[in-house]
């Protein structure tokens, strides 16, 4: 039975003269992790830039619930439930975690012309809450994120997907630089997605960490997918060969 | 109470208050108490103003994330573009708007430029400064235009408010920009923008926010200030010259870093400005009350921009070394 709630059909992407993306076609199933795996330069970050908005594809669809879809900026992706957490954070370290999580999307008491006044109580209010609905404890709403550790981030960023209501997630390799507890931690919030019903697509060199908390993994290999099982058709043995 | 220490130490404008307080008293002392009189601080105020203007708008344009040479060459040739419409029949309203939107210009240009070529901003402006001094004196055609004083209504920005002639009205106009400004910054979602694009840009753009038209809109606002601020010292002084306001765009940079703006973006505020704005004309004034050489002005600038920085990169320090308690759960 399949329930694809994004597919991508056929993606041509090229950068300056290199072939990265070679018509790539992919199911993303509700409600499944999806592991994402590949070298360096295989494709994966391209793939993912385009369903996040940053870059758009030469050629081929990409299509939401059946239906085609455009994505020509952040805005688009994240206003269609697309929420992505990169590998060198989306947050901004020098301003606090009540700020962050509410960039380019604060709630205001009123506004001309899309410029108006921060709701600060609201603001600090929800934060607590989302960061709090992560499983995460941190002293204040306050704190700037510089003066949080990379885990601690990575779960603030989480709590800001969440508590947005985004239907898909990108984590592109969100356990890059963490410690072994922080890296359980966030292999727990993937985990946890599942329960909540949000699509997951996570991104990782590590194949462990794929196989701790996804349903399905899928390999790519110089602009191609080159493997798509569910993971309990393969192993990691079989995933590596590939590669 | 360790805790509001804690911030306050945290605080990226303290040192520059520290600094402003230390030099208030040496002054003071200095200068047997002529300092602080009514007289003196007449003479403060009146200026101010204009200086203070452009440092607000260079720290609001750093803490987004760029610099703006420009501002200083912007100071002379809106004066100078208002004056000479007036002398040629226009009527003064329409000659202020003309000379203002003319520094909205500029700033586009500067910010377009900027992020349409992905040069540094640093160059885009170095540049304009030059164009827009060259401009100045295009414009006034090698002899500045004269312009009678009672002529156009020059004491609704530099004339005294109150009977003992104590309050310019350029301290008004100033005081309401600042607080327009500050909220600007601290208390709705484009000051929000400001810092995220300054803070970090990657992830500003990844959050969706207009990045470019934040910028655009800091690089203009910048240079309106600057040209509104060269129209009052025009109007205070009643003359128009091609020469005004040179020096002033590092005097700008100097007071914003004083104020504890970071070069790199994102820290700051604009009550730092008007601190680091202050404090330079207190050296300015306070050298010259306590009869010091005022050779020495540019090297006392100079030494306090340095030692602003320092300090504030201690404080921090201390700030965050502070071991506060913390109801983790």
């Amino acid at each position: 039975m399949t329930d694809p709630i994004i597919q991508v059909k056929n993606l041509h992407k090229w950068y300056s003269g290199v072939h990265a993306l070679k018509g790539v076609s992919l199911d993303i199933q509700r409600g499944q992790a999806l592991g994402l795996v590949g070298d360096n330069g295989a494709g994966k970050s391209t793939l993912i830039n385009i369903l996040s908005g940053l870059h758009q594809p030469d050629q081929g669809e990409i299509l939401m619930d059946g239906r085609p879809i455009t994505i020509r900026n952040p805005k688009d992706a994240m206003g269609l439930g697309i929420e992505t957490i990169y590998q060198y954070n989306s947050m901004v370290p020098i301003m606090s975690i009540a700020r962050n999580l509410f960039i380019g999307r604060e709630p205001l008491k009123f506004s001309v012309a899309g410029i108006g006044w921060l709701d600060l109580n609201r603001m600090r209010e929800e934060s607590v809450k989302a960061i709090a609905d992560v499983d995460l404890h941190l002293r204040s709403p306050d704190a700037l994120v510089g003066e949080l550790s990379g885990g601690q981030r990575q779960g603030v960023a989480i709590a800001r997907a969440m508590h947005f209501k985004s239907k898909v997630m990108i984590l592109d390799e969100p356990t890059n630089h963490l410690s072994v507890k922080e890296t359980n931690k966030v292999i727990g919030f993937v985990r946890s997605l599942r329960e909540q019903g949000v699509t997951a697509i996570f991104i990782s060199h590590n194949m462990h960490h794929v196989f701790a908390c996804c349903d399905r993994v899928v390999a790519m290999a110089l602009g191609q997918v080159v493997l798509d099982k569910p993971i309990g058709q393969t192993s990691i043995e079989e995933v590596q060969d590939i590669l | 109470m360790r805790r509001i220490m804690k911030l306050a130490l945290q605080k990226p404008e303290l040192a520059g208050l520290l600094l402003l307080l230390v030099l208030v008293i040496l002054f003071q002392l200095r200068s047997g108490g002529v300092f602080l009189t009514a007289n003196n601080m007449r003479g403060i105020l009146g200026l101010l103003p204009e200086a203070a203007l452009v440092a607000l708008g260079v720290t609001l344009l750093m803490i987004c994330g760029e610099f703006d040479l420009s501002v200083g060459s912007v100071f002379a040739l809106m004066p100078m573009t208002m004056a000479v419409l007036f002398v040629s029949g226009v009527p003064f309203w329409p000659a202020v708007f003309v000379g203002l939107a003319l520094c909205a210009f500029i700033g586009f240009l500067n910010g377009w430029l900027t992020i349409k070529f992905d040069i540094p901003s640093f160059i885009t402006t170095l540049g304009m400064m030059f164009m827009a001094r060259s401009l100045t004196v295009v414009v006034s055609g090698g002899f500045p235009p004269r312009i009678r004083p009672g002529e156009v209504p020059s004491w609704l920005f530099t004339g005294f408010i109150d009977s003992s002639g104590f309050i310019r009205a350029s301290v008004l106009w100033f005081a309401a920009i600042a607080v327009l400004m500050s909220v600007l910054l601290s208390r709705t979602n484009f000051g929000n923008w400001v810092r995220a694009t300054g803070g970090f840009l990657p992830a500003a753009q990844a959050m969706g926010i207009p990045t470019a038209r934040v910028k655009i809109t800091c690089f203009m606002i910048c240079s309106v200030l600057a040209g509104f601020a060269g129209m009052i010292q025009a109007l205070r002084l009643n003359s128009f010259l091609p020469s005004m306001g040179m020096g002033m765009e590092l005097q700008a940079v100097a007071a914003a870093v004083i104020g504890g703006t970071s070069l790199m973006g994102g820290v700051g505020s604009i009550l730092g400005g008007l601190i680091g704005a202050t404090i330079i004309r207190i050296m300015d004034n306070g050298m010259v009350m306590s009869q010091i050489d005022a050779s020495w002005f540019q090297f006392a600038i100079g030494a306090l921009t340095i030692l602003a920085v320092v300090g504030n990169a201690w404080l921090r320090k201390r700030g965050r070394a502070m071991k506060v308690e913390t109801d983790r759960k």
